[in-house]
This record gives structure tokens, C-alpha cells and sequence, in this order.
């Protein structure tokens, strides 16, 4: 092959655009060729040269700014809006749908939570044994339950009260052990629930307002980390009372 | 569906500041402009470069840079994934730039398969690869900016851009066959003119 044939796949070569084969065709006779050496040499530095001073403007970094700018910032604010619309209308639903779910969730526990306690009242009452340490003296009451339950409690001083104490037993709400403690005011009979609480029956009870259920009051409250319940067919006003003795005798 | 509506006068060395488009899209795709953003700037700067190639002037190659953005991202949809966009955008500058009246001025002729821009065959030359190592950048410059547009953008895209003959090929539109001769013509053309300079400086 001549040279001019040569140097016509000579740029080919150079850019890296020769079939392979031809390749090395090309660079063996450049071994032997000190003219087609020669002129590869000047095409691959003027090709280089081009490389280097072909880089010669630089747009403006507020050039780029602007272009920039005209590209995102509206469907960026668009996309954002999307988003916010988005945003707000899955709330919305989730309000809307959970809510009252949730809600109703709710008052479902609690009910279900005082339905079982007043259970426990009524079969207390029932019982031959409602008690399974009797004394009116809340100093032998409260050490009986020393080592039946994880935590301890107050009983409130009822000298000069209307109230009773009959006594106290183990009973068990939800698998977790507690006190049922009974009293009389003028031959009504309060059962006075203790447990330690827990963040489930938190939630189960919606608020510490009184309570009916089949006409017992049923009041709920905690303090110092238990939760009290008072069960009764007495008057609203006595189980508020007692709950107030409570809560004074546990702090 | 992202519309643009252009707001602007052709490109004469009007201070960018009046070309102006504004995006007026509907229900707009964040995620295609998001898209778009991610394949385009990274050229910004090269496009750029070729801009100022082109127009010689540089409130022209913003002009023209800007219109070619606001093109691309209008015609966004009918870029293929997956195809070459860096072909695709320089073909949009480079169509834009000949519609431009900077453009019409400058391409007397883009026929380049006629051979009256003859130059000698680089045969009948001596190497000249003392000359050009002696040719600094201002020399490469100068006689850059003299070949005609046609044979300056084929040399800039396969040298300074460095794409392949493909590549070229799409973004001039023409086949791979056109784009290797008219790149042996242009660097023949570049080389008639260093050397002559050569020779003009050193008689």
C-alpha cells in the first residue's frame, strides 16, 4: 500500500476511529515509514494543540445562573406546590378515614377495660369470701399485699369518714396482678382497683371523667405511677370522695 | 406537559437581558425538568465554549446558549432515553445558530463536499511539526477563528469535545462518510493556515 493510502486512515487512527485490525496494520508500517511517522507525529500535535486551545471560553458564573434559573425554579415551585397539595389531602384523608377509627378503637378498649373491672366488682360481691384479708385496720390491709404485687400503696385514714374498710384480695386485670380493696359507705359497697400502670391502659382510658355503666360510677385517676379505679352503686359524690381520700393518702 | 413560550428577538447581540422565556407549563413534570437539568448542565460550560465558537462574540453565544436551552428543555419529549443527548443538544445549538442572522451571515457555504475550498494536500507541504510545536495557543486560536464555520465546528467537536465520529455525525445531521472527509479538509484547511502564518512571519 503507498503512503497516501496510509495517511488517509491516518485521522481515523488518531481519533481512535480505526478497526482494529488496521490498526495495527497502520502502526507496523509507521515502524518502517519515517515519512508516515513523521506526519502522524504533526497530525497528533496539531490535534492536541486544537484539544488545548479550542478550551478558550468560559461562560459566566451568572450566565449559568440565569440559565439555570429558567430551567427549575418555576417547576421546582410547581413540584413543591404538588407536594404540599399532596401532602394536605393525605392528611386530610387519614383524619378523615383514621380518626374516628382510632377514636372508636379507643372507647371500644376502655369499654371493654370497664366491663371487666365491673365484672370483678359484681363477682366480689357475689362471692361468700369477698375478702381475702378482712380487717377494718388499713396497718394489717396494706402489708398482707407485701410480696403478692410488684408495687405498694396507700390506704387513706378513714376515722370520722363515712367509709368502711372491709378488706383487700389479689386480683388480676389483663394477666398483670393488683389490688381489690372493698369498702361500705352506708351499706353500698366500693371496690377500689389499684394496678400500676402501664401505657396501654393509658390509652384505653379516654379521660379520668366519672364513668357510668349499668348504673355503677366508675371513676378512674393515677398517681405515683398506678392507676386507681373506683367501681360502685353508691352515689357519684362518695365515689368522688373517696378518690379524693386517695389521692391525698398517696402523696 | 411543560410549554415555553419564547419572548425574545433572534439573536443579534442583544443583551441577554432581553431574551428572556418564561415557563408557562401546566401540571409540569418536576421530574423531567429535574431530568433535564441532570443531562444539560454538565455541557453547559462546552456548549458554551462551541457558542462562542460559532458567534465570536460573547453576548451572541449567551443569546444563543439560551435560546438552545430553552429549546431542548421545550423539546424534551422528543429526546429518546437512552439516545445520545450530548448529539442531540449540540444539534439543536448548532441548527439555532444557523437560523441565526449571525449564522446566515457566516455560512456562506456549508456544501462542503465542493472542493473550492481547495487547499494543498499536505504532501506537497513539509512536516511542519517544528512549526507547530512553535504555534502556542493565540496562533491555534487565531487560525481557528479564520477556517470557515463549517470546518471549525467539525474540528472542534472531534479535538476539543472529543466525540466520536457517531456522535458528530448526529449532531450535524449528515453521514459518518461526510463527517470524516470534511474533517480531512478542515484540518488540511487548519494546517494551509498555520503555515502560512508560518511563513508569512518568518519569510
Amino acid at each position: 500500500m503507498s503512503c497516501d493510502r496510509w495517511q488517509e486512515k491516518m485521522d481515523a487512527y488518531l481519533d481512535a476511529e480505526l478497526p482494529e485490525a488496521e490498526t495495527r496494520e497502520l502502526e507496523a508500517h509507521l515502524q518502517g515509514c519515517r515519512l508516515c511517522s513523521s506526519e502522524a507525529l504533526t497530525r497528533s500535535e496539531l490535534k492536541r494543540s486544537i484539544h488545548l486551545a479550542g478550551k478558550a471560553y468560559t461562560p459566566d458564573a451568572e450566565f449559568r445562573r440565569r440559565v439555570l434559573g429558567s430551567i427549575v425554579p418555576r417547576q421546582t415551585r410547581r413540584g413543591w406546590l404538588w407536594v404540599w397539595a399532596a401532602s394536605f389531602v393525605a392528611i386530610a384523608v387519614l383524619l378523615i378515614i383514621l380518626g374516628p377509627l382510632l377514636l372508636r378503637q379507643q372507647l371500644q378498649e376502655q369499654h371493654r377495660l370497664v366491663s371487666e373491672l365491673t365484672d370483678l366488682h359484681v363477682i366480689t360481691l357475689a362471692s361468700a369470701n369477698r375478702v381475702d384479708v378482712v380487717s377494718s385496720d388499713r396497718h394489717t390491709v396494706k402489708p398482707w399485699f407485701q410480696g403478692k404485687l410488684p408495687f405498694t400503696f396507700n390506704l387513706p385514714e378513714l376515722e370520722g369518714s363515712p367509709f368502711e374498710l372491709l378488706g383487700g384480695k389479689l386480683t388480676y386485670l389483663d394477666g398483670a396482678p393488683g389490688a381489690e380493696l372493698l369498702f361500705t359507705v352506708r351499706k353500698h359497697v366500693l371496690s377500689v382497683f389499684i394496678f400500676k400502670d402501664t401505657p396501654e391502659l393509658d390509652r384505653a382510658i379516654v379521660s379520668d371523667r366519672p364513668i357510668r355503666r349499668l348504673s355503677f360510677n366508675i371513676q378512674s385517676w393515677t398517681a405515683g405511677g398506678l392507676r386507681y379505679f373506683v367501681i360502685t352503686d353508691a352515689s357519684r359524690a362518695d365515689a368522688d370522695d373517696l378518690r379524693a381520700r386517695f389521692a391525698s393518702a398517696a402523696q | 406537559m411543560v410549554n415555553i413560550s419564547l419572548t425574545g428577538v433572534p439573536l443579534r447581540g442583544n443583551k441577554i437581558a432581553h431574551f428572556r422565556f418564561t415557563l408557562v407549563g401546566v401540571g409540569g413534570h418536576p421530574d423531567k425538568a429535574h431530568e433535564f437539568e441532570q443531562l444539560a448542565m454538565p455541557l453547559f460550560a462546552p456548549l458554551y465554549n462551541l457558542a462562542h465558537w460559532l458567534t465570536q462574540d460573547r453576548s451572541e453565544a449567551e443569546d444563543l446558549v439560551q435560546e438552545t436551552y430553552a429549546k431542548a428543555l421545550k423539546g424534551f419529549d422528543s429526546f429518546r432515553p437512552g439516545t445520545n443527548f450530548r448529539a442531540w443538544i449540540y444539534r439543536i445549538l448548532r441548527n439555532t445558530f444557523l437560523t441565526s442572522r449571525t449564522g446566515l451571515k457566516t455560512v456562506v457555504s456549508l456544501d462542503d463536499e465542493d472542493d473550492s475550498q481547495t487547499v494543498a494536500p499536505a504532501t506537497e507541504e513539509t512536516p511542519e511539526s517544528l512549526l507547530l510545536a512553535r504555534a502556542d495557543h493565540d496562533v491555534i486560536q487565531r487560525a481557528l477563528r479564520e477556517l470557515p464555520v463549517a470546518y471549525r465546528e467539525v474540528i472542534l467537536l472531534c479535538d476539543v469535545e472529543e466525540m466520536s465520529y457517531r456522535e458528530i455525525a448526529e449532531a450535524l445531521a449528515v453521514p459518518i462518510g461526510t463527517v470524516m472527509s470534511r474533517l480531512a479538509r478542515a484540518r488540511r484547511a487548519m494546517r494551509h493556515l498555520l503555515q502560512q502564518r508560518a511563513t508569512g512571519a518568518h519569510p
